[in-house]
């Protein structure tokens, strides 16, 4: 990683008190992290709107903003008279803080293009190289991907990302398509998004014996666009057989921030701020989420809805994928979510009446102004079926492309690369999930857990059983980049103050006829109960956060709840606000189609809930 | 805290606007600090490369790569037209030679050792800034482009399709509640600007393109009737390259809503004058509002009090005109009659902080401070 020669190595001993934010494209959120007790506990936390924009086209005012927020909740000055953040000498000192340290998706986040010779093979790891650094992957060009070199050119030429990654050729292979694809991009000439003289920063991870080739290929003179900026790392694909990912993840961190943040408004001041670099804020939730699946040794998924973008993470048997969904968000995106899920879609989950025209142009002033919050219960209900879709089309673009190619020092069999070519299995499966993990606004944010809980069951559609957790307030990105200064400092928040469990979710693999048993179950330990459940219910067993239940499961002929069709199981269940939640609505999930009937069944799932309790409906829906 | 940022549109009398006309690439300015510019005159132009149509030159002569170079009948740096012999192949013993014709008109620029592909390059594209602004130079950035300066009346939109565009104001509702229809738009109209009131209807933009009109400034309007306008969803918020003959400003959002009565009085009492508009929106990173603009004369609007002036630029206080943009308030303007420090319960059970309007009717609500913003000076 990259490191800033004029800020001193920290003792991890010395680091008390820690201040933390994540400039996101709306709101900069600020966190304060102290030792109490020799214990790290994350104990303020402030946000304010992100500034970089204009009128101040300076992040740092947004920055100052939250932290202030910090300081007036904790009675802590932290703001310095310059409108600095105070970092004190001394652990005696009564102001300031130890260490600063932040993550940014602000300004677009990073946007790459990435170009690769195969696209199911080189181009493929290019894309999970570029996404588990946290970029927005912009297009992937590659020499099969069905267009034309002109129609190819065009689109490089159309896009303007802020660095491309190139990839192409196993050592020692054939270096002619590599370099083919070279000449394709740089007479392209892809105007990066900063422009003037920005010199576009290539990423060279390709075929160790082109590497003069591409270097000709890339040295422009005398330019006017400013030439390229060319780092040359090792192959992301060595061998066919292995993938090794990690040096072209180190270079995009360090491009970006040399190069991307440093063009950013206001990023120079905060990059000298900062006591560890700043990461790309995906990446940061990417490496928090890693370290939980390794150290815990379970499944897990994470997802984080935004405004723009919707990101899943997941790590399964150790292997790690990210992707994002570039227009599926709450704020930005929420118009695309309805273009591309279709009103009808949205509005199955709604137990309301609501009229479409007035639903559209609510969509649109969301979409315009998009800072705003629901105020009444209709707008939540609405919002929530909105991101239920959004979700729902995220996950399974997240399943398409993590598939069988296994991640660094992978060994396959010739018989895997072929399997590959056509497009191999997702290795994403909702019976082997332990942790589902939701973060994001309209997540977090949610009044009730059970309204997240079941967000995350309508649209993951978890399989057996699934331990649900939300971060509590968005904290994860803070923890990742933490984690590489102080990682017990970030594993203690994590667990303490950061993952807040719901609750779990026992759900049956299968279809049937409404009415039909299911299955049934047995509880003891932290509750007891036992019943059936006929085919289309869902039936809450309250137990409280902390606590534990042994729940057997008989599932009926046909239904798989993690033993196989119609093989009993018995495991252990996490408490929650949400309880434990038994679905027996089938999987793959499905609506009745009939209008009416649909209606009533969301209405009783609502009602099993009482996630929408309490609320006050307008009779006009208002 | 007594104070919060909210981030408002801008709606200035009078304001020194300094608009920033650059390249994409460098190129040549056309204009000198001091220059006076209408906003037609060219201010800056360049040439962009031609687009590039490759040729695999090896496979088309079926040899190896590193041959091809010795195979072409023009060389690097020469011009072709499409159609014409390019390379030609040895054939066998002098006989059945492959020719090869170009497949554009063009300059070759580069023929690959490794690849054996050859790279035309097309006639360069001309890229044209035209000054947009009425004004008068007053910075030139050299290669890049140049700032222009004027006062202006400045008015913001928060949603735009369509580009730039000039040109006169003509008023087509008698008041900032009417909607637009379309038996308001007239023939006399083409070429203008045309101001409405509340929303415009599909058929009163329908009948805008249809006179010729630059730029219809509204209210409102319907999502439906966008997607009718566009012949698609709007899924995000990028516009401005939309080529539908007409350029659309809506001031205050979607449904049926007024116009700000200031803004509208503003716009109107500038008709018969000539306007600068740009539709393109932006509502993601670097975020691009539509706007209008207004060159005034000296001394113009001098007078006219702006009601935030007075406040702290961005701030929210008590008395502060704001509107309110979420439902069930959406698009009623009131005043900051309280902002309690703490955070309250919404009707949709979350936590937030809030503030108190007062409406002009007297009536008070409590919203949330994230759905109101300011009616900037």
């Amino acid at each position: 990683m990259h490191s800033d020669p004029d800020l001193p190595e920290l003792d991890p001993d010395r680091i008390k008190v820690i201040v933390a934010t994540d400039c996101g494209s709306t709101t900069t959120k600020a966190i304060m992290i102290e030792e109490v007790d020799g214990v790290y506990r994350q104990t303020f936390r402030g946000e304010a709107p992100t500034t970089v924009e204009e009128p101040f086209a300076d992040v740092t005012v947004g920055v100052v903003n939250s932290v202030t927020e910090l300081q007036e909740l904790s009675g802590r000055q932290l703001i310095a008279e310059d409108g600095t953040i105070i970092r004190r000498t001394s652990t005696d000192d009564a102001v300031g803080c130890d260490i600063y340290i932040s993550t940014s998706s602000a300004g677009g986040g990073l946007q790459m293009m990435v170009a690769g010779v195969v696209r199911e093979m080189t181009a493929a790891s290019a894309k999970r190289a570029a996404l588990g650094a946290g970029a927005i992957v912009m297009d992937v060009i590659a020499s099969n991907d069905k267009r034309r070199p002109h129609e190819q050119i065009q689109r490089i030429r159309e896009l303007r990302p802020d660095m491309v990654l190139l990839s192409g050729g196993t050592d020692g292979g054939n270096s002619t398509q590599v370099v083919q694809l070279a000449e394709l991009v740089a007479p392209a000439k892809p105007r990066p998004r900063f422009g003037g003289a920005y010199q576009l920063p290539i990423i060279y991870a390709g075929n160790t014996d082109a590497r003069d080739e591409i270097e000709r290929v890339f040295t422009v003179e005398d330019d006017a666009t400013g030439g390229f900026d060319l780092s040359i790392v090792e192959n992301l694909r060595p061998t066919m057989e292995r993938e090794n990912l990690g040096p072209a993840r180190d270079c995009i961190h360090d491009v970006f921030l040399e190069h991307v943040m440093a063009h950013a408004p206001g990023y120079d001041k905060l990059i000298d701020w900062t006591n560890a670099p700043i990461m790309p804020t995906p990446g940061a939730v990417g490496d928090i989420l890693q370290t939980i699946a390794r150290t815990q040794g379970i499944n897990a998924v994470g997802v984080d809805i935004g405004g723009a973008t919707t990101d899943v993470f997941s790590v399964f048997d150790g292997t790690f994928n990210r992707t994002v969904s570039a227009n599926l968000g709450m704020s930005y995106s929420i118009s695309n979510v309805c273009a591309e899920a279709g009103m009808d879609q949205i509005l199955r989950w709604v137990h309301l009446d609501m009229e479409e025209r007035e639903l559209r142009n609510r969509v649109k002033n969301k979409m315009i102004r998009p800072t705003t919050i629901p105020q009444s219960a209709e707008a939540l209900v609405f919002e929530q079926a909105v991101a239920r879709e959004a979700l729902r089309l995220a996950y399974q673009q997240h399943k398409e492309f993590a598939t069988t190619l296994k991640g660094v020092q992978q060994q396959r069999t010739v018989g895997d690369v072929f399997s590959q070519e056509v497009g191999g299995a997702s290795i994403v499966d909702g019976m082997t999930l332990d942790l589902l993990v939701a973060s994001g606004g309209v997540l977090s944010h949610a009044p009730k857990m059970q309204q997240t809980a079941m967000m995350l069951i309508d649209s993951f559609e978890p399989e057996g059983f699934t331990t649900l957790a939300k971060d509590s307030i968005f904290m994860m990105p803070h923890l990742g980049v933490l984690s590489s200064v102080h990682e017990r400092a970030a594993m203690e928040v994590f667990d303490k103050d950061c993952l807040v469990v719901l609750g779990t979710c026992i759900a049956a693999k299968g279809q049937g006829k409404p009415g039909k048993p299911c299955f049934s179950y047995r509880m003891t330990g932290g509750t007891t109960a036992n019943g059936d459940l006929a085919y289309g219910q869902l039936v809450v067993v309250p137990l409280g956060a902390g606590e534990t239940a042994e729940v057997e499961v008989s599932p009926a002929r046909g239904f798989d709840l993690g033993n196989g069709p119609g093989k009993p199981i018995t495991r252990t269940a996490k408490g929650g606000p949400a309880g434990i939640i038994l679905d027996a609505r089938g999987r793959r999930l499905e609506l009745p189609e009939d209008p009416q009937a649909r209606r009533e069944a969301v209405t009783r799932v609502v009602k099993a809930t009482g996630m929408y309790d309490d609320l006050e409906v307008a009779p006009n829906g208002a | 805290m007594a104070k919060a940022y909210t981030p408002g549109l801008k709606v200035a009398a009078r304001t020194t606007h300094r608009a920033r006309r650059l390249l994409p690439i460098s190129g040549e300015v056309r204009v000198s600090v001091g220059d006076m510019v209408v906003a037609s005159d060219v201010v800056a132009e360049t040439f962009m490369d031609g687009d590039i149509t490759p040729m695999n030159m090896a496979n088309r002569l079926s040899c190896p790569a590193a041959e091809v170079a010795g195979l072409m009948l023009k060389q690097i740096g020469e011009s072709v037209e499409q159609g014409t012999p390019i390379a030609r192949s040895k054939g066998i013993f002098g006989a059945f030679k492959t020719e090869v014709v170009s497949d554009a008109t063009g300059t070759i620029e580069q023929v690959s050792s490794v690849t054996g592909q050859l790279m035309l390059r097309g006639a360069p594209i001309p890229v044209q800034v035209r000054a947009y602004l009425a004004g008068k130079v007053v910075e030139v950035l050299p290669k890049e482009g140049c700032i222009i300066e004027n006062e202006v009346m400045f008015v913001q939109g928060i949603f735009g399709i369509g580009g730039e565009t000039e040109g006169v104001i003509r008023v087509a509702c008698s008041d900032h509640e009417q909607t637009l229809e379309a038996d308001l738009i007239t023939s006399d109209m083409k070429g203008s600007v045309i101001l409405g009131g509340a929303r415009m209807t599909a058929a009163a933009l329908r009948k805008a393109i249809e006179v010729g009109a630059a730029a219809v400034v509204s209210g409102g309007l319907d999502d439906q009737d966008l997607k009718e306008l566009l012949g698609r969803d709007l899924g995000v918020a990028i516009t401005g390259s939309e080529k539908i003959g007409i350029t659309v400003i809506v001031t205050e959002g979607f449904g049926d809503i007024a116009m700000a009565a200031r803004t509208w009085r503003l716009l109107a009492e500038r008709a018969g004058r000539t306007a600068s508009v740009n539709g393109a929106t932006q509502i993601r990173a670097g975020v691009m509002r539509p706007e209008i603009l207004v060159p005034l004369e000296p001394g113009e609007n001098e007078n006219e009090i702006d009601p935030t002036l007075a406040k702290e630029a961005g701030m929210l206080d008590l008395g502060t005109t704001v509107r309110v943009i979420r439902d069930p308030y959406f698009g009623l303007l009131g005043e900051v009659s309280a902002l309690p420090t703490e955070p309250a319960v919404l009707g949709s059970g979350s936590r937030a902080r809030v503030l108190e309007v007062r409406f002009p009717d007297g009536a008070t609500a409590v919203v949330p401070r994230a759905n109101v913003e300011l009616i900037e000076g």
